[in-house]
């Protein structure tokens, strides 16, 4: 080995050590930090979720954990679900009194709108929320609840209340309004929360069997 | 230690000479993406400000130990380090904010005015300058930022300081200030084209008021003289 290759070695070795070092720390502080701050993180999602569920399915109308509840169904057309989503199951006394669907209304004016949709044990809505969507600010995303009450003109509603036939936009002759410059939109939330009650009377009966046979895995 | 000159100085080149969003248009994505509200800018503007003020800082006092050919990983490594660890704060301690600025705080790593103050500044001045040096730019961009947010969000929605209970909590509603009731709203301020009209108009502003400036300057030599 000659002199110049020796020095060239021990340099990079040198750098090698002083970059390895400078990852060690940085791993270190990291891992810290993480640790700090992951109860606080994950304490806050699942406050998060549990304010969200409450706000489309009334506290008054369970007495379990709804979030200990979750179930992950496959995916369905009525749902607009492409991959298997959640559904929460709420008990009162130990019989079933709403459950909580995930949907996805296809169909939106920029593709999806993930939805959050409580239904009770008759099949009445008791709360529809957005929890996602690319619509155009200002125009279309009046679906949010943070930007406009529209959304809540869902709660209440069922597969009779108003009829089929009426479950569309008023400007398609239907009971729900829209604004005027943004129907494609709020015709999505309308078609999804229809099929997710068509959903959910097609699976009343496994959701009210007992809770026995349906939690065995959660 | 530090005089009062050079306090001023750094300061005056981090707000007004040099500053990244008016005159090195250093870090335009998230100037760009952000400035749709004032609560969304200055957020983003303040963590930026703590980051390039911490990362300058660190960057300055290891520079010794740095051998020249290894100094961008290092750099990058100590930048990337300080914005987790403020991501994972922020997401711990405001998290709906977090979650309007989402990927933009992971992003500040990339924002090239971090890497550039701490290679050309921080790696060959004192910590402590380079640290106020590092907040003296945060807080230029924090103000184009908070200017830009504040006309795109008056325009486009006629109100300021929308969205600030993300940060501030429930009780904190009431901030926000409806400054053009009954206003119809101009999307196009909201929507991405807003922000470079916004961003082209402050840089002209800028550079019209810089003319004028040294317009004056060249008048007033013969007077003196």
């Amino acid at each position: 080995m000659t002199p110049q290759t020796q020095i060239a070695l021990k340099n990079a070795l040198r750098t090698g050590t002083i970059l390895f070092v400078f990852a060690l720390v940085g791993t270190a502080i990291l891992a810290f930090t993480h640790n700090r701050t992951e109860p606080t993180i994950t304490r806050g999602q699942l406050a998060e979720k549990r304010a969200l569920l409450s706000q489309v399915l009334p506290a008054t109308l369970y007495d379990n954990d709804l979030l200990a509840s979750q179930q992950s169904v496959p995916p369905d057309d009525l749902l607009g679900t492409r991959q298997s989503s959640a559904l929460w199951l709420a008990r009162r006394g130990g019989t079933f009194s709403g459950v909580v669907l995930e949907a996805i209304a296809p169909d939106g004016y920029s593709g999806d709108i993930d939805l959050l949709i409580g239904i009770d044990a008759n099949g009445t809505v008791t709360g529809v929320r957005v929890t996602a969507h690319h619509e155009t600010p200002g125009l279309g995303d009046y679906i949010d609840r943070a930007k406009s009450p529209w959304i809540d003109q869902f709660s209440g509603k069922s597969l009779t209340n108003p009829e089929a036939k009426r479950w569309k936009v008023a400007k398609d002759g239907g009971a729900f309004d829209a604004r005027a410059g943004a129907t494609i939109t709020p015709r999505a939330v309308v078609k999804a929360v229809k099929s997710a009650l068509d959903y959910f009377a097609r699976h009343r009966a496994a959701f009210a069997a007992p809770p026995a046979a349906k939690e065995k895995n959660a | 230690m530090i005089t009062l000159d050079e306090l001023r100085s750094l300061f005056h080149n981090g707000i007004i000479k040099q500053n990244t969003g008016l005159v090195q248009l250093l870090g335009m994505c998230p100037l760009l993406a952000i400035s749709n509200n004032v609560v969304n800018a200055l957020s983003l503007g303040i963590a930026t400000a703590l980051v390039m003020a911490a990362s300058s800082g660190a960057v300055s006092s290891i520079r010794n130990f740095v051998p020249n050919e290894i100094r961008i990983p290092v750099f990058i490594l100590i930048i990337a380090a300080l914005v987790t660890v403020i991501d994972l704060a922020m997401n711990a301690f405001v998290q709906p904010l977090h979650k309007v600025l989402g990927i933009f705080i992971p992003l500040i790593v990339t924002n090239c005015i971090v890497l550039a103050r701490a290679d050309a500044f921080a790696a060959k001045n004192h910590p402590l300058h380079s640290a106020i040096d590092g907040l003296a730019m945060g807080l230029g961009l924090t103000m184009v930022l908070v200017v830009l947010g504040s006309i795109r969000e008056l325009v486009g929605t006629g109100t300021l300081l929308s969205g600030v209970d993300l940060a501030l909590g429930e009780s904190a509603k009431g901030f926000v200030l409806h400054v053009l009731p009954n206003y119809r709203g101009f999307l196009l301020a909201i929507l991405p084209p807003g922000a470079f009209l916004g961003l082209g108009l402050l840089i002209a502003a800028n550079n019209w008021n810089k003319a004028r400036v040294a317009q004056r300057a060249r008048m007033a030599v013969p007077v003196a003289a």
